[in-house]
């Protein structure tokens, strides 16, 4: 087996009639947090989906191991059911359908197991303080009404219930406040120290204060044109990511 | 109460489509007096529902089928007797019970002894106990809560014959002639002015009493100030041999009474459904119709509130899921008679594998009907693009001092959503399953947690079938 959790070599994938992923190489060790950044249309989401499963994307060729898994050959439920996550970028809205009871659904087909009431419950509570959630956020629709900073809360807030081994981050901290970054960090930090293996997909470093970056990568029109550690995020950030399409 | 002799006229079941007058076909409906008599005799009437059961049978004759709706040229309507025939075999066996109704008890978890009871085979299902539990604790009340049988032969007599079907007249429509000749089963409540009752009344316990599931009635008397709620229904498909069903309900609302009438229904997928359900509500009173409507080939249901009294309220929560083979033509009527009044209708209906759904009401507001409100809100979803969905709403606003609303959506199942929810683990069909379920939730809120329970089972066993 591969030393890598994710291991993706040459991927091209794109949706029909264009390819938007243009052989994009990536290895994520597991335990590390990597960070993915790019210009906008760069193909940032694209990947995390294409990863997931989103039957939107084709993958012309390429592969993609997960924890040993040939992910190609797996539906997206699968994908799921083997540990991986997606914080989507624009979650989607399910009227009538309440957040606890959507997770508690989630649970019990990841586990094939009835989920224990009294246990749900509380780590619901639990997690609702640790990310500053009111509680009767959970009984509401989920994600009907949320606002934009709240839709992402609630992505974390899934995260941390379901226990995925992997988690992609697609743009989580975009349009949030400070406070509200300080609480998704907080939220991505606990994944992180119980093992948790991340992709972190950002625009900006402040979602990266306080966690510890093992390695950047740069994805400019569907290749990865740049990788390096922690610093190359500050780099980035300082210059913008001109002049790095030539390298 | 029944004075209502101002609504009657036009008929208040009727869309017919006045341009297709000349393609009514009229049938010799084998159906005699004979018949009638054999029927009122088994039944111990009194001697007015012969009566009455022999008027409706020449005013069944005379009627010609509705045309505006989905076709029920399936009927054998040369051949009537045979659905109604009092002494015809639902069904003989379990063996001859179709697989796709043994199997949806199956999924749905319906006990054994149970299930062969609601497939009309077995012995009726042993629930006496827990019925009469029930009666005791409204009994306490002075609630009448019987069987239209004991009704009709008991000290209610007066009160049934005051009543039944001064609200949906014999000459309604065919299927109400033909309801009214051949009527059997169904439920009689009588709450007393100013009772309350907390539990819900449950019919479900009296579905297999011969001939119910097919011509039942049900009289429901809320008396001034009363507040009852009526539950009726399971989410076992209900089969029959004969499939026909042309129930009848009449729910009379007192002054400031309340009643809220709930219905889950499920009828095997070869079931003609040809229902009429109306509601009368004096001043201040309000009717409330929570309806889930699963099954049959061909459906017709409208329940009908009108508000005849000052500042009477009526409030329509009902879903529709019409599947493969299946034509569902369902809505509601408001008639506001009274002052001050007003409604408010909310339809959701779920159109899959080829099936048609056709949302129809129609909202009247009478000049008399000064300072009303109406709100119609209908929501459709599709899961594929076989499907078909309608929707024929009518107004008809007679003065201008009303308040009308009006909003229609059909859409049809997110794909991207699909994929979210998969993302977390969750399979295709569970995760449109849930959609589904979501979009029906302004029904299932409203039900007690065991119907809403069923009702959710229901969608999801529809959505893996076909
Ligand atoms: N479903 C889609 N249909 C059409 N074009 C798409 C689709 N998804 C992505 N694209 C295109 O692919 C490119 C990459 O998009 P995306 O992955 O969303 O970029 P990023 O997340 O890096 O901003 C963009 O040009 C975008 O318009
Ligand atoms: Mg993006």
């Amino acid at each position: 087996m591969s030393e890598y959790i994710l291991d993706i070599k040459d991927l091209h994938a794109g949706i029909e009639g264009e390819e938007i992923l243009k052989g994009v190489d990536l290895r994520i060790a597991a335990g590390e947090t990597h960070v993915l950044m790019g210009p906008n249309g760069a193909g940032k989401s694209t990947l995390g989906n294409v990863i997931m499963g989103n039957p939107v994307y084709k993958v012309n060729s390429g592969s993609m191991i997960f924890d040993g898994k040939d992910l190609t050959e797996m539906s997206v439920d699968e994908r799921a059911k083997a540990g991986l996550f997606m914080s989507f970028q624009n979650p989607l809205e399910v009227p009538g359908l309440t957040m606890d009871n959507f997770i508690r659904s989630a649970l019990r087909e990841r586990t094939g197991k009835a989920i224990k009431i009294f246990q749900f419950k509380k780590k619901l509570e639990e997690t609702c303080s640790l990310l500053d959630m009111d509680e009767a956020y959970v009984q509401r629709d989920l994600n009907v009404g949320f606002s934009g900073g709240e839709k992402k809360k609630a992505e974390i807030f899934q995260l941390l219930m379901l226990e995925p081994k992997f988690a992609i981050l697609d743009e989580t901290d975009s349009g949030l406040d400070v406070d509200a970054v300080r609480i998704v960090s907080k939220g991505v930090d606990i994944f992180r120290k119980n093992g948790g293996t991340l992709l972190i997909i950002t625009h900006s470093t402040r979602i990266l204060e306080g966690l510890n970056v093992d390695a950047t990568h740069v994805i400019v029109d569907g290749k990865v044109v740049k990788e390096g550690g922690a610093e190359l995020v500050e780099t980035i950030n300082a210059g913008g990511f001109e002049g790095l399409k030539n390298e | 109460m029944s004075d209502i002799k101002e609504v009657k006229e036009p008929s208040i079941y009727d869309f017919r489509d006045e341009e297709r007058d000349e393609d009514f076909y009229k049938v010799d409906a084998g159906l005699t007096e004979d018949i009638i008599r054999e029927i009122s005799k088994e039944k111990h009437d009194p001697e007015w529902m012969l009566e009455f059961r022999l008027n409706a049978l020449k005013v069944y004759k005379e009627m010609e089928i509705p045309d505006w709706g989905p076709p029920i040229d399936g009927l054998d309507l040369n051949n009537i007797v045979t659905y109604v025939k009092p002494k015809t075999k639902m069904v003989g066996s379990w063996d001859e019970v179709p697989a796709d109704i043994k199997n949806a008890f199956e999924k749905l978890g319906i006990p054994q002894a149970e299930r062969e009871a609601l497939a009309g085979v077995g012995a009726q299902y042993d629930s006496e106990i827990v019925y009469h539990n029930v009666k005791k604790e409204v009994e306490d009340q002075g609630v009448v809560y019987t069987d239209m049988e004991s009704a009709i032969t008991g000290k209610y007599e007066q009160m049934v014959k005051d009543h039944f079907m001064k609200l949906v007249p014999v000459n309604d429509h065919k299927f109400a002639a033909l309801h009214g000749a051949v009527w059997s089963g169904g439920s009689f409540v009588y709450a007393p002015p100013g009772a309350k009752v907390e539990i819900p009344l449950q019919s479900y316990f009296r579905l297999n009493a011969p001939g119910a599931g097919q011509f039942e009635h049900t009289l429901i008397i809320v008396d001034e100030g009363a507040d009852v709620h009526f539950i009726e229904g399971c989410s076992a498909p209900k089969y029959n041999i004969a499939n026909l069903h042309a129930g009848c309900v009449e729910l009379f609302v007192g002054k400031n009474a309340h009643l809220r009438y709930s219905t889950i229904e499920n009828w095997s997928k070869n079931m003609y459904n040809l229902n009429t359900k109306r509601a009368i509500c004096e001043e201040g009173g309000t009717i409330e119709w929570i309806s889930g409507s699963f099954g049959s080939h061909v459906s017709y249901l409208y329940p009908t509130s009108i508000l005849k009294g000052d500042h009477s309220h009526s409030e329509f929560t009902g879903v529709t899921f019409a599947g493969a083979t299946q034509n569902l033509d369902t809505g509601a009527k408001v008639i506001h008679i009274g002052k001050h009044t007003s409604s408010f209708i909310d339809t959701k209906s779920i159109t899959k594998g080829g099936g048609i759904n056709t949302y129809r009401s129609s909202v009247e507001i009478r000049p008399t009907a000064l300072y009303s409100k109406a709100s119609v809100n209908c929501g459709s979803l599709m899961i594929d693009s076989e499907s078909r969905s309608d929707t024929v709403p009518a107004m008809d606003i007679r003065t201008d001092t009303a308040d009308v609303g009006h909003e229609a959506k059909i859409g049809r199942i997110s794909d991207d959503a699909v994929f979210y929810m998969m993302s977390r683990g969750m399979s295709e069909a569970a995760a449109k399953a849930m959609i589904v379920s979501g979009f029906a939730s302004p029904v299932s809120k409203e039900l007690p947690l065991e119907y809403a329970a069923e009702m959710n089972n229901l969608i999801k066993l529809e959505m893996e079938t076909g």
